[in-house]
């Protein structure tokens, strides 16, 4: 130090006396393109929420988002939990008493949404935790519960999941195989749950049990139980690989005469189904703020890099075809946006209908397929599977893949099976079909068992897929596939 | 010590993020649909204010900004982090182009006159034009002490105990309230607003002159010529800068004793 200094000059030493500061951001993070909140029609506030929530993510989870995808592991994930925690997010419908923000629906998808624009795969862990867990403990929770497990949910310190979907139950939820017996003032659970999100990492997990197997309707025999990682004979199994949403850590629960007090049903025995039900619509409105956020990142690395790719003597983003592919993804997003945040102002003003609910989950996840797409178009060339860090172009490439996968894999698994009770199964391969998604309505129309457990096929299966054909389907789509 | 009130002015730019863009007719950098955010630096003046609040030093924290009426956002987050009152100057977009740090230390050095504030805090330079003049300039209007490029401030009874760094290394001044400081990089990690400060925070209006009563031009008298070699910036002189405020004879009378 002392030669340093004589050597170079204090200059050189006091730089080298100092740490760096712990906040300093080392890489670049990822422009924000500005959000026109007046045409969305949010209050002053909501705008707040919005540039806050964005400029914390930019610089703690956007830089993190490749590395989240890639290797299918959140590793901080406890930590940024926490972060989330001091921030408000964690518990925004929950009543301020404990601990929460008491703000509305809307505030929830506009962090959903922000979340989702960082990385989409933490966006749905976030919304499995906020709202498929706290927000269901909320609405249906009695005071001793909610007190027990409120306060450290919306901290960050536990990390909540919702498990309804079994292996041979999706779509058709209610014919859940999952065994509650009771035996004295304790229930028995014996079976299995699978596509839990948040399952590896869950201390505190609502799940949904027949109690009456023999119940006529089948729903009138489901019960939802508050059940905690530490109770005796409940495991989970071995994180899955997937397709999309990588990251989002999601696996099988084993109930193996598992114990759980009675003290922990949530709403009342056999009345699981209400639970489950009215928690499906919230959970929709929610979660299209996923698809949302998608779509604002798709456009936040599309449209500089649009402006700074040079083709033929000029910036590619003048050719009529780039331009037509900027409006079109600019106005679907802003139409999806308009209709998402209408239907949450309305649920919080307690006007919440089913239809509306699932039809903003169905629309903008369509919609952020169809941008991702046309993202994967606009950087054409730019795309490479590996690449090395720091070649922008090729990382804003690669991360409109990851969204379009993503995209893909939540309109198919959020959408899918809790609209196909309402919505015929053909009737929705014919209209994906429409949107030039072929490989989506091979899997819907093969034959049981890959066609009906849509969900189960599509989403667990890697590259390459026993089914799909390269060579059959059209150009753009097989250098997308060929990338996921 | 806990009368003393601090002011803090905060500058909305381009987002540090950007990748910026130069306008086709090269007459500037694209503005038009860029995310705009506060000042880096300002940010951690903010946080540096509201620390000294926390700590029960400072009584009242004013965020202040001058510009185009988008500024608001700029003082709502600062409002957000824990400041008290937010002052907007407002400046009409054609001349908010224009508007230097020789005009906002004018304003500063005003507003800190007549809300009777013993401590201004900004950051040390903003970076979209790099001045780093405001501060200075501000300290020479008020003709207070000033600790520049602070990277640690401590309140030791009347005085101000301020370590900065220069380029040989850190040098500590003890500055005699009242007193400007501007922010450098290491004086501290400025804070996220959490959601409850976000909704609870309101936005006094306060502000002085937001209602516009009409505006006058104000003519400066004309700059020295530059010589060579020195960035060619528009005179600022020439141009009709218009303000609203409460107190614009006053005002006036200042811009004009060039």
């Amino acid at each position: 130090m002392a030669t340093a200094t004589r050597l170079l000059g204090w200059r050189v030493a006091s730089w080298r006396m100092r740490p760096p500061p712990a906040g300093f951001v080392s890489q670049r993070a990822h422009s924000l393109l500005p959000v026109d909140d007046a045409i969305n029609g949010l209050s002053e506030e909501q705008r707040q929420l919005r540039q806050t929530v964005a400029k914390f993510l930019q610089e703690h989870l956007a830089p993190k988002a490749q590395e989240i995808d890639r290797s299918n592991e959140f590793k901080n994930l406890r930590e940024f939990w926490k972060q989330l925690g001091n921030l408000g997010v964690l518990g925004i419908t929950a009543p301020v008493q404990y601990g929460g923000s008491g703000l509305g629906y809307l505030e929830h998808v506009l962090v959903m949404e922000e979340i989702s624009r960082a990385s989409g795969a933490v966006g749905l862990s976030y919304g499995a935790h906020s709202n498929l867990c706290i927000n269901q403990l909320v609405r249906n929770g009695n005071e001793a519960q909610k007190e027990k497990y409120l306060p450290k949910l919306i901290s960050g310190e536990y990390i909540g999941a919702l498990a309804m979907s079994e292996p041979n139950a999706g779509s058709d939820v209610v014919s859940m195989k999952l065994k509650a017996e009771k035996k004295g003032n304790h229930y028995i659970l014996n079976g299995n749950k699978f596509w839990i999100t948040n399952g590896p990492d869950a201390d505190v997990l609502i799940v949904y049990a027949k109690t009456d197997l023999a119940a006529v309707p089948a729903s009138r025999g489901i019960t939802a139980f508050i059940v905690e990682k530490g109770m005796p004979g409940f495991s989970t199994s071995k994180k899955l690989d997937k397709l999309g949403m990588r990251g989002s850590n999601t696996c099988e629960l084993i109930f193996e005469d598992c114990k759980v007090p009675a003290a922990n049903i949530l709403g009342h025995e056999n009345k699981g189904v209400y639970v489950l039900m009215s928690g499906l619509d919230l959970e929709r409105l929610v979660l299209a703020g996923g698809p949302l956020g998608l779509m604002q990142a798709v456009l936040d690395h599309t449209i500089p890099y649009l402006h700074v790719r040079e083709a033929f003597g000029q910036k590619i983003g003048h050719f009529q075809l780039m331009q037509g592919k900027m409006a079109d993804m600019y106005t679907r997003l802003m139409a999806c946006r308009q209709y998402v945040y209408n239907v949450a102002k309305a649920c919080d003003e307690g006007h919440c209908t089913a239809k509306d609910c699932a039809g903003v989950i169905l629309y903008s996840a369509e919609c952020a397929t169809q941008v991702a797409l046309d993202g994967i178009q606009c950087f054409g060339q730019t795309l490479s599977a590996q690449h090395p860090p720091g070649r922008e172009g090729e990382t804003q490439g690669q991360t409109s893949l990851e969204q379009v996968s993503t995209a893909r894999e939540l309109s198919c698994k959020i959408l899918l099976p809790e609209l196909t009770p309402r919505v015929l199964l053909p009737q929705l391969a014919s209209r994906i079909s429409d949107q030039k998604l072929p490989f989506l309505k091979i899997l819907l129309c093969s034959p049981t068992p890959l066609g009906q457990s849509s969900l189960a096929g599509f989403t667990k299966l890697r590259w390459p897929y026993p089914l799909l054909q390269p060579h059959l389907l059209p150009h753009p789509y097989t250098t997308a596939l060929h990338l996921c | 010590m806990a009368e003393l009130r601090a002011l803090v002015a905060v500058k909305r730019v381009i987002d540090y993020a950007v990748k910026i863009r130069v306008k086709p007719d090269r007459t500037g950098v694209v503005t038009d649909g860029v995310k705009h955010s506060m000042n880096p630096f300002c940010e951690i003046a903010v946080e540096e204010a509201v620390r000294l609040k926390e700590k029960k030093l400072v009584k009242e924290v004013i965020a202040v900004s001058c510009g185009p009426a988008q500024c608001q956002e700029t003082i709502r987050t600062a409002l957000a982090m824990g400041a008290d009152r937010g002052i907007h100057v407002e400046v009409p977009p054609a001349e908010a182009e224009h508007l230097g740090p020789l005009q906002v230390a004018r304003v500063l050095a005003k507003l800190a006159e007549k809300e009777k504030v013993d401590l201004v805090l900004l950051g040390k330079q903003a970076i979209d034009d790099d001045c780093n003049q405001t501060g200075q300039m501000t300290a020479g209007f008020l003709d207070w002490p000033q600790g520049t490029f602070a990277s640690q401030v401590t309140l030791e009874g009347d005085k101000l105990k301020v370590e900065r760094e220069i380029d040989g290394g850190l040098e500590t001044l003890r500055l005699k309230l009242p007193a400007v400081v501007t922010a450098d990089l290491r004086l501290n990690e400025p804070r996220y607003a959490t959601l409850p400060n976000i909704m609870v925070s309101p936005w006094p209006v306060g502000t002085e002159g937001l209602g516009v009563a009409s505006t006058l031009p104000a003519q400066c008298p004309p700059v020295v010529a530059r010589g060579e070699g020195r960035i060619q910036r528009r005179s600022h002189a020439q141009e009709a800068v218009t303000w609203s405020l409460a107190d614009r004879e006053s005002l006036l009378g200042h811009l004009c004793q060039y």
